[in-house]
């Protein structure tokens, strides 16, 4: 019987035809393909892109060296140097992440006590050289005041889940 | 014998045992923040509380004596609660700062807020706020996070004997600090930030450089004065990040001095780190093949008793042997490692140790201090001294300079006259010495580094012999030592050989022209003038004094950076190791004698560390025995001669800069000039409440 089905298929192209009214359907649908770089897909507020290091809003850096970020990294790509500031305070000297390292985990920014580092919306920093992705804190500075806007709308769309 | 149950287990302890000293013989782990050891009970935090039988209300463990009979439960849901609430008020007024505290991540708060405490809080209101004191240049104040467990003040009463911190003000305005604000005027202070159990008293030139869990610790022993404490360096990569005591019941207990724990950051500065010759009257860098070369083309043709070797305070047991052996190839008598122009005599090991042993001073009943400021020169001897007179029936007496020393000190005399009293008998604290159980004399630098040190060597030994120091099992004759370095130069003999010059006899050779090369070996503590037209060869780790008259230098490592073997005053070997390399060319000091024996054509007979250690024992037994005193037995020494009238003079004047990694350091000189500040504060009669 199994023989005989199979044989009519073929005979009559069924199969063919089914695949092709599959084509003619999705013809009329809308694309799934995105253009990009013109379009980009959606990103959820919990995206883990790449890493920034913000401030207060009266410009102050949040992060006070207390290394729980070079702690947990299991990338070992955090190196952290520290000294009292001439103010007194806890401040960082060095502040360098290899993001040829980095796994993207986020387990910085669940450590971080002071939301200083998280990892942003960002996803596209390729570089040509290897040595442009060895950020240092100036490079993670920047770059939190160029995303700061959408990182603290993504924190606080993300606040009531934690 | 009060036997108890605890925790179901039945126990018997001595009579005054605490509930607490109970459990930790059992192994049952009680939380505490103001017990201590080593200090008195006040039992104010109540964070050990235990639940007893027949008691209503749940009962402070460490200062609750085990009594017949009792059952004690340490884990009831009574206990647990009073814990937890004991936890919960601890942790009402302290700050959730722990991101920026140094002492995060070895707290005993953080640790025991971890097994004890909620994991929220209840409390809504304003926490308060207390003002930093300045405590000088040592200790960081956050007297914010203060517990009020009272541990620092009762160190500071205690042990270090100044009673400058005290608790001001009653239930919430309660503020620990010092009555007068001002730097702790302690050789001892920085054990403060080990028994302050939270980050209130933390330590200011290590604030904010690091964490506990990203240092290497490395086990080792301190080398700047002769106690040879235990210590832990903990280094960050290249770099010593800090140094900490490590526990040992017969050196150092668990404290030591400012200078052993604060010193290192002279680890990093004025270090040599590569050779350099003097060309045209300036040293000039180079390779080490032209540095031996030079020392090699100058020593061509020179005959042995025309070379001279000096020993410094630092210079390890290793190097102290390689040096001998050197000069023994080369045919040279002229060898001392008494840089500080000390003259005693060294035939008998009982002549210049430290007998009694520093554990040993708590038997004693009667000391007489000769020469010597303990409190500078070995603090952590002194804080035995103090400790044995705190239980009571210490007769202390000194014979030189007035002293302060935390404990009263009759003051006898200045010199060798009073001395000699003491020894025939017509000073009143001969009967004394004679009349205790456990007599003491410990003869400082001050009364040997003379012309007639060999002489107040041997009228000590009178006394000793007259008064009775010596009896079975006990051995009160004790010379306590300032250089980490000297006692292991003496038990191998780096002493001036037959016909040979001790170290005024080399400097007056110097400038008399009747020397032509002189090998330092780390001796930073000579004036350079005094070197007269001599070729100077100076192996060290700094460049300090001994460097900037040399002609020739070789770089060596520092006591962080080796596998060495030292001999603190008691003649214990103990040994460093190696917590980081040493910076450029720097090698071991052992390792460049060796190197240049064999540039000179007379190679040392030992090619590993292994080889060197087996010599060190061959030629002394009590190099083989680490960790371990060897008995001193008791024989004739010291020489009689012609006594000088003047009083002794104290060897150290400045307790924190007394060798090149002191001088070379920060934070010794911040406190030279703090103490220098509040001398001239005290002599100015100034206290800061003048107006």
């Amino acid at each position: 019987m199994g023989y005989l089905d199979r044989t009519a298929r073929s005979l009559f192209l069924s199969e063919l035809l089914s695949g092709l009214g599959m084509t003619l359907r999705y013809m009329f649908k809308p694309k799934v393909t995105l253009n990009y770089p013109n379009e980009k897909g959606p990103l959820s507020p919990r995206f883990r892109g790449e890493h920034a290091l913000r401030r207060y809003p009266n410009g102050e850096e949040r992060c006070i060296a207390c290394k729980l970020c070079e702690a947990v990294c299991p990338a070992l790509a955090i190196t952290i140097e520290a000294e009292p500031r001439d103010d007194g305070s806890r401040r960082t000297t060095r502040y360098d992440i290899d993001m040829t390292k980095c796994i993207y985990c986020g387990l910085c920014q669940e450590a971080c006590p002071v939301d200083a580092i998280v990892q942003g919306p960002n996803f596209e920093f390729s570089t040509e050289t290897r040595e442009e992705l060895f950020y240092n804190k100036d490079k993670l500075l920047a770059n939190g005041d160029r995303w700061e806007a959408q990182i603290a709308a993504n924190l606080a769309a993300d606040a009531p889940y934690r | 014998m009060p036997k108890l149950t605890i925790d179901g287990i039945e126990i018997e302890v001595d009579p005054g045992t605490s509930i607490l000293q109970a459990c930790e013989m059992l192994g049952i782990e009680i939380p505490r923040f103001c017990y201590h050891d080593r200090l008195s009970v006040p039992a104010n935090c109540r964070m050990c509380l235990v639940e007893m039988e027949r008691s209503p209300k749940p009962v402070a463990s460490c200062a609750m004596p085990c009594g017949e009979g009792m059952v004690v439960r340490t884990q009831s849901e009574k206990a647990l609660k009073a814990r937890h609430a004991t936890m919960e008020f601890l942790l009402l007024n302290h700050p959730l700062d722990c991101p920026i505290c140094d002492q995060g991540g070895e707290c005993d708060l953080q640790d025991q807020a971890m097994a004890y405490g909620f994991d929220r809080g209840r409390y809504r209101e304003t926490k308060r706020a207390v003002k930093d004191k300045d405590v000088g240049p040592l200790i960081k104040t956050i007297m914010t996070r203060c517990i009020h467990c009272t541990r620092c003040i009762r160190f500071s009463d205690e042990i270090a004997g100044v009673s400058v911190l005290g608790g001001i003000g009653r239930g919430e305005h309660t503020e620990v600090g010092p009555y007068i604000e001002q730097a702790i005027q302690s050789e001892l202070s920085g054990n403060l930030i080990d028994v302050c159990p939270v980050g209130a008293l933390t330590s200011k030139p290590y604030a904010f450089t690091a964490r506990p869990w990203e240092l290497r610790k490395t086990e080792s022993v301190d080398v700047l004065d002769a106690v040879g404490s235990n210590i832990r360096v903990d280094t960050r990569g290249a770099e010593v990040m800090r140094i900490l005591p490590r526990l040992n019941e017969d050196v150092n207990e668990e404290w030591i001095s400012d200078k052993t724990r604060f010193s290192y950051d002279g680890l990093r500065r004025r270090r040599l780190d590569r050779c350099y010759v003097r060309r045209d009257g300036k040293l000039v860098p180079v390779s080490w093949d032209e540095a031996f070369a030079a020392v090699a083309d100058r020593l061509t043709g020179v005959s042995g008793d025309r070379i001279a070797a000096l020993a410094g305070d630092l210079a390890d047991a290793e190097s102290q042997l390689a040096l001998k052996d050197l000069m023994t190839a080369l045919a040279s008598p002229h060898l001392d490692c008494r840089q500080d122009g000390a003259r005693f005599d060294a035939s008998a090991r009982a002549g210049y140790l430290f007998n009694t042993t520093i554990a040993g001073i708590e038997q004693a009943d009667a000391v007489l201090l000769i020469g010597t400021n303990p409190r500078f020169e070995a603090a952590l001897v002194n804080a035995r001294l103090r400790k044995r007179w705190l239980r009571g029936g210490l007769t202390v007496a000194a014979i030189g300079p007035a002293l302060d020393l935390t404990y009263p000190v009759a003051h006898l005399g200045a010199g060798t006259q009073t001395l000699q009293d003491v020894a025939d008998g017509k000073h009143s604290f001969a009967e004394t010495l004679r009349a205790a159980r456990g007599p003491m004399l410990i003869l400082g630098m001050g009364a040997l580094a003379r012309s007639d040190g060999a002489a107040v060597q041997a009228l000590a030994r009178r006394i000793a012999d007259s008064v009775g120091l010596v009896r079975d099992g006990w051995n009160g004759f004790n010379v306590l030592h300032t250089a980490a370095g000297r006692v292991a130069g003496l038990e191998l003999g780096l002493l001036p050989g037959a016909g040979g010059r001790d170290r005024d006899a080399i400097l007056d050779g110097c400038a008399a022209g009747h020397l032509d090369v002189v090998y330092l070996l780390g001796a930073d503590e000579i004036p350079g003038d005094r070197f007269g037209d001599a070729f100077v060869i100076y192996q060290g780790s700094h460049g300090d004094r001994g460097a900037h008259r040399a002609d020739v230098i070789f770089p060596a490592a520092a006591y962080t950076e080796k596998h060495a073997l030292y001999l603190n005053t008691e003649g214990r070997p103990q040994l460093t190791r190696p917590a980081t390399f040493p910076p450029g060319e720097a090698r071991d000091d052992w390792k460049i004698l060796r190197a240049l024996s064999e540039r000179l054509g007379k190679p040392l007979a030992y090619n590993t560390q292994g080889e060197l250690r087996r010599r060190l024992a061959a030629v002394n037994p009590a190099f083989g025995r680490i960790d371990q005193v060897t008995p001193a037995r008791w024989q004739a020494f010291g020489a009689a001669g012609a006594l000088d009238p003047a009083p002794f003079a104290l060897p150290i004047q400045t307790f924190h800069q007394t060798d090149p990694i002191t001088r070379a350091s920060d934070t010794m000189a911040a406190c030279a000039d703090e103490l220098f500040r509040s001398a001239e504060t005290i002599a100015t009669g100034r206290t800061g409440t003048d107006g």
